[in-house]
């Protein structure tokens, strides 16, 4: 497990990181969500050893990463790059022999990656004469070479098509499915929501909440029914123990105040004519993101 | 398994090293400097082997030139010689002299300006007794301390390269992923290694191919007169080239592109170009090149050329190359604070102070 102990981090008057911590859990996906300049880019940085925190200290299985420790963590950072004059291949195995694996295992490691990639037949080409979404396919082999113990992705999804995000899905969920943590940050909430198990959400510096999907789903949001009846709805406004959030022809929407109130509603719809529908509203993380920030 | 930082600084020379033999320049300047070396060493022999041809007139002339080291055509008489001269077939012609001013009693004819070639082969020079002889002649002395400076320059101009790679590493971002993953100083170390070697190699090829350049040019025994010089030119140059490569990997770290490379190279432009005009100008003044010998910069070209011509002791050797070493040691770890602090601070040119506060 990966932990961030209540880091901190300023730069010059202004504090960018205020005693942040979370955990990456071996196995799972876990998204890292924050408005821009929010201090996801600090804090991925910091995990990395980019940068130095000015306070608390990041932790793997327990001890404090050190060179050696990090030298098996995979990192895709927000700003891309690579050798533009390398060719493609030799440049991933490159990287993968800096990560300390010999040159035939960085060499086989390349191989399978870029094969998962569909990056092959551009493996003797120069990077830069690939298309930038190519580049950024290229940006994920160099991160997972190794078979890193950790995988710390920067926005691994934007700049990519539909078709690349789902192969660099389906790459990043074998790697989580084997056991290792993986970090990611992204802008895409609907992609978040369908990809991650935890969730770790930071505001101006400070973790907003973190846990995982259905427990934070479950603990920033009141429950809410959508009901569906023939003809129309427009009765609920006068029963009592409910909140109506939204009510438009036959379908409403309402909060009940006390547990079970929404059986008395069913039977009072049921009294009164056909119920279509009676569904709780789960709460997109899109509103989970606007509350808690 | 973890990389050593023995193993990472070799991977990052690797790289470099692949990287620039890749690269169409470097062979080409290799082959431009080969080139010139041949030029050098066989042009001169070409153009100006031949000996100078001179007219003749007259017995007495024909004296005079019986030592000299001309080709002589005897003519009839002035009017023919004068002919000679004209038509540019002669260099000159040597006639009788009749207004009693000439030693020798022959006058030279020439038609634009005085030929002094011949005139020295006619002139009767003393017999010169030095009390105090140097160790080594001036013009062979000349000779080393401008081998000394070119090659000096070239490897100092060499980690120019050194910049160039730091700023593209910078400029593309991968910067990240490399401080990431090996120490910094493994980064600093692995570029002075690996162009410390590219640039050994390309003295090597010269090397070699200086002897069969000489030789191909008649001018073999300049390479014995230089040879006994080298032994402490090598460690003096191997130090001395750590020196300036922390100095350009500084140079590079400070700004985020190529084009502003230029901005922040000035300094270490006059650490290389300094020492060089500096020994090339003031070689022939002891004092001066005693002090140079000691600074470090210059020490690596004046110090083996003062050992060469037995003008300093071992102990004063030992004494600049600890110096040297010193610097080095001083230079490398202010370089590797400077390199760290500001390889991340992109935007701009970084001021060396931004770059100290940020290097912790």
């Amino acid at each position: 497990m990966l932990s961030v102990n209540a880091i901190s981090r300023s730069f010059g008057d202004h504090r960018v990181l205020r005693d942040v911590s979370f955990e990456v859990r071996p196995g799972r996906m876990t998204g890292f969500l924050g408005a821009n300049g929010s201090g996801k880019t600090t804090t991925m940085r910091i995990i990395l050893g980019v940068l130095a925190p000015h306070g608390g200290s990041v932790s793997w299985q327990g001890a404090p990463v050190t060179q050696s420790v990090r030298q098996r963590f995979g990192y895709m950072p927000e700003e891309r790059g690579l050798y533009p004059k390398m060719k493609v291949a030799e440049q991933v195995v490159w990287l993968g022999r800096l990560h300390g694996m010999s040159q035939a295992d960085a060499r086989a490691a390349t191989d399978r990656l870029l094969e998962q990639l569909e990056l092959t037949e551009r493996a003797d080409d120069r990077l830069e004469t690939l298309s930038l979404g190519n580049q950024q396919r290229v940006q994920i082999a160099a991160a997972l070479v190794h078979d890193p113990d950790v995988l710390v992705l920067d926005e691994p999804f934007s700049g990519l098509d539909p078709i690349a995000v789902e192969t660099v899905l389906g790459v990043l969920r074998g790697r989580a499915r084997a056991g290792v943590p993986v970090l990611f940050s992204s802008h895409q909430l609907a992609l978040v929501e369908r990809l991650c198990d935890d969730l770790v959400i930071i505001s101006g510096g400070a973790i907003a909440a973190a846990g995982a999907r259905e427990e934070l789903r479950a603990r920033h949001s009141s429950p809410r029914f959508e009901l569906v009846v023939e003809p129309d709805v427009g009765w609920l406004r006068d029963q009592p123990g409910i909140r109506v959030i939204d009510l438009e022809g036959s379908r409403a929407v309402f909060e009940p105040e006390g547990p079970g109130t929404e059986q008395r509603v069913l039977a009072a719809a049921l009294s009164r004519g056909e119920v279509r529908a009676l569904t709780p509203v789960v709460p997109t993380l899109d509103e989970i993101f606007r509350e808690v920030i | 398994m973890a990389r050593s930082f023995g193993s990472a600084t070799w991977l990052v020379a690797e790289r470099e090293i692949l990287t620039f033999l890749r690269t169409k320049g470097f062979w080409i300047g290799l082959g431009v400097l080969v080139l010139g070396l041949f030029a050098a060493a066989v042009l001169p022999s070409v153009f100006g082997g031949d000996r100078d041809s001179v007219a003749a007139v007259g017995p007495q002339a024909e004296r005079v030139l019986s030592r000299a080291d001309l080709d002589v055509r005897r003519v009839g008489n002035l009017d023919e010689a004068a002919e000679l001269v004209r038509s540019e077939e002669v260099e000159a012609a040597v006639v009788p002299d009749e207004s009693g001013r000439s030693a020798t009693g022959v006058r030279v004819v020439a038609l634009d300006d005085a030929p002094s070639d011949v005139i020295a082969e006619l002139a009767t020079a003393p017999p010169v007794d030095l009390l105090e002889p140097a160790e080594v002649d001036q013009g062979v002395r000349q000779l080393v301390i401008t081998v000394f400076a070119l090659v000096f320059l070239m490897f100092g101009m060499g980690g120019a390269a050194i910049a160039q790679s730091t700023v593209t590493e910078k400029q593309t971002r991968i910067v990240e992923i490399l401080v990431s993953t090996v120490p910094v100083r493994a980064l600093l170390a692995g570029k002075i290694v690996g162009h410390g070697l590219l640039t050994i190699g390309q003295v090597v090829v010269l090397a070699v191919a200086a002897p069969v350049a000489l030789s191909l040019g008649g001018q073999s025994e300049l390479l014995t007169l230089v040879a006994p010089a080298l032994g402490w030119f090598v460690p003096f140059l191997c130090v001395g080239f750590v020196l300036l490569a922390a100095m350009w990997a500084v140079a590079g770290s400070l700004v985020s592109r190529q084009e502003d490379l230029g901005s922040s190279m000035g300094l270490v432009m006059i650490m290389v170009m300094g020492p060089y005009f500096a020994v090339m100008f003031l070689f022939d003044n002891p004092a001066a090149l005693a002090v140079l010998s000691f600074v470090p910069f210059s020490s690596a070209i004046a110090m083996p050329v003062r050992m060469f011509a037995g003008e300093a002791q071992a102990w004063e050797a030992l004494l600049a190359l600890g110096v040297l070493v010193g610097t080095v040691v001083l230079i490398v770890l202010l370089a590797s604070r400077l390199y760290s602090g500001s390889l991340l601070l992109t935007g701009g040119k970084v001021s060396l102070s931004r770059a100290w506060t940020s290097g912790d």
